[in-house]
């Protein structure tokens, strides 16, 4: 494997007196998706969020092309080159299509593949129509091809992708999916939350399955489909 | 006839003041959660700084270097005071920006007295703007008014037409989320801040010179302008703009009324049973004047609970 661009290492992170995550570590290679899996509560949002410096790291480092940026605020994580695209979409209703996408465009850093607004309406022709609406009023699969987009205008090196399919009807879960392997082959790196094993086993090229706040397993998808006991134990519900 | 268009006028004139005041400490309340209890306190500092500035530097450089001051002012509370309480809740920041609003009140007090000081329209703007049988408008009144007018098309369009006011007015709603698409939000809250400062700055330099500056002046407005900013609706600048102007003219109209209950059973033909009565019945709408921006709050309240335009979701 080449070197990282994005590897995390000894994460741990707190709520209030409940520790979260208990020494999370990973590494993403540059172009790869890696996917995060793993029961509700296993932290896999929250390493995201940390990651993210939304919810602040008690320790551990989260290293970004070599760069340290553990801590910092959010904001600075963002223009180094992470992009966050939340599970909770937070998208702004009472702004439009235009105005959303405009709040997420950011220089981005040196390296980072280019992306404008034309071509989020060429995967998303939805949301052309749509521009000059209210957030507000678009339907839940809209809101998730709004939020990707926002991302991505900020130009990331990686982008980290919490359930974008949840709630989403079957269709849009593989149009979202195929988004995520466009995006990637353009030369963004990507950390996926996904409930649907279908969606992660596709396109991810490993598979980290948390548990209790750690990374438990790590593999490929044809490693994991070999290792029945890893999803019995940590993914079967 | 003629009263009621001066009393229009007025009323209007005071409104578009209250909104001056009242802009930016909704932007604050939406943007920040902050119930700045300081506020109308830098109303007040703008209007003194004006009066201090003005024998040095005359009134218009007085009425612009104020505010700048008071924006000065804004910034280092945010980032020196309210940054540093906001982790503790919204209880704490009331408590510290309450007290800010009185350390501010003493300090006015110890410098320059505690009463009204000298500080007036300059003669030059002293002059009728025009006059209706026979009583003079004064061409203040409008140029407070038109300053109004001003700001608030100058904020409608930063909010709507540029990208700070797009993050600005995200950041209302989720500072959170914007803050991870890369803006700097606290650098945002500092500016809003004192932004929001220097605007009830440049009301107090502007209208202190027509009203009257006093120490007490921060604490009159202060609850006139929170009572706006609830009935407008948390955040909503246009809300600001309608309670405002709600406020101002019901409040002149009342003030010259001696309209009272009884004159109203009058129309039925029972004048002498209400007078008779006495009490309520009896009393004049204008000795209820200042209590009327309390009770279209209240009604606004139990009506319409998040304000007449607020979108809070």
């Amino acid at each position: 494997m080449s070197e990282a661009i994005l590897s995390v290492q000894g994460l741990h992170a707190h709520y209030g007196k409940s520790h979260i995550l208990q020494g999370v570590n990973f590494d993403v290679a540059p172009g790869e998706v890696v996917s995060l899996l793993g029961r509700n509560g296993s932290g896999r949002s929250t390493t995201m969020k940390s990651v993210m410096g939304l919810v602040p790291p008690s320790s551990g480092r989260v290293l970004l092309r070599g760069e340290d940026l553990a801590g910092q605020r959010s904001f600075t994580v963002c223009r180094r080159g992470i992009g966050y695209v939340p599970e909770e979409r937070d998208i702004f209703l009472n702004l439009t299509v235009d105005e959303n996408l405009e709040m997420g465009r950011q220089r981005g850093p040196e390296g980072a593949t280019r992306w404008e607004v034309k071509e989020m309406f060429t995967y998303f022709p939805r949301l052309r129509e749509r521009r000059n609406t209210r957030a507000g009023s678009l339907s839940g699969g809209e809101q998730q091809m709004l939020t990707m987009c926002r991302s991505l205008l900020g130009n990331p090196l990686v982008m980290l992708i919490d359930e974008p399919t949840e709630g989403l009807a079957p269709k849009i879960v593989a149009v979202v999916g195929e988004v995520i392997e466009d995006i990637n082959r353009r030369g963004v790196s990507v950390v996926l939350v996904e409930q649907k094993l279908s969606i992660a086993l596709k396109v991810s090229n490993r598979l980290c399955v948390m548990g209790h706040g750690q990374i438990v397993f790590e593999g490929t998808p044809a490693e994991l489909e070999g290792r029945p006991d890893v999803t019995e134990e940590w993914l079967a519900v | 006839m003629d009263q009621l268009v001066f009393a229009l006028l007025n009323g209007t004139i005071y409104g578009l003041l209250l909104f001056m005041v009242s802009a930016g400490l909704t932007l604050i309340f939406g943007m920040m959660g902050v119930l700045n209890f300081a506020h109308a306190s830098f109303y007040m500092l703008g209007a003194y700084f004006a009066y201090t500035l003005e024998p040095l530097t005359g009134f218009w450089a007085a009425i612009l270097l104020s505010p700048l001051l008071v924006t000065g002012i804004g910034v280092l509370v945010e980032k020196f005071i309210l940054r540093r309480v906001h982790a503790f809740g919204h209880a704490h920041e009331l408590l510290v920006t309450f007290g800010l609003s009185v350390v501010i009140a003493e300090l006015i007090k110890m410098g320059y007295g505690n009463f009204p000081v000298d500080y007036r329209v300059p003669p030059e703007l002293r002059f009728a703007a025009f006059s209706i049988s026979g009583i003079d408008y004064p061409f203040y009144r409008l140029f407070m008014g038109a300053i109004a007018l001003v700001m608030f098309a100058a904020i409608y369009l930063l909010l709507t037409r540029t990208r700070v006011g797009i993050v600005v007015r995200s950041a209302i709603y989720r500072p959170q989320m914007v803050e991870a698409l890369g803006h700097n939000v606290p650098l945002v809250f500092m500016g809003v801040f004192g932004v929001g400062a220097g605007l009830a700055g440049l009301a107090g330099a502007v209208a202190g010179a027509f009203y009257t500056t006093n120490p007490n002046m921060a604490l009159e407005l202060g609850v006139v302008v929170f009572v706006v900013v609830v009935v407008g609706g948390l955040g909503s600048m246009g809300g600001a703009m309608l309670a405002s102007l709600l406020i101002g003219i019901t409040n002149s109209l009342a003030v010259g009324s001696n309209l009272r209950p009884a004159d109203l059973f009058a129309l039925v033909g029972q004048r002498d049973w209400a007078e008779q009565i006495g009490g309520l019945m009896t009393v004049q709408l204008s000795s209820l004047a200042a209590t009327l921006p309390f009770l279209i709050m209240l009604i606004v309240l139990v009506v319409r609970p998040s304000g007449l335009m607020g979108e809070k979701e």
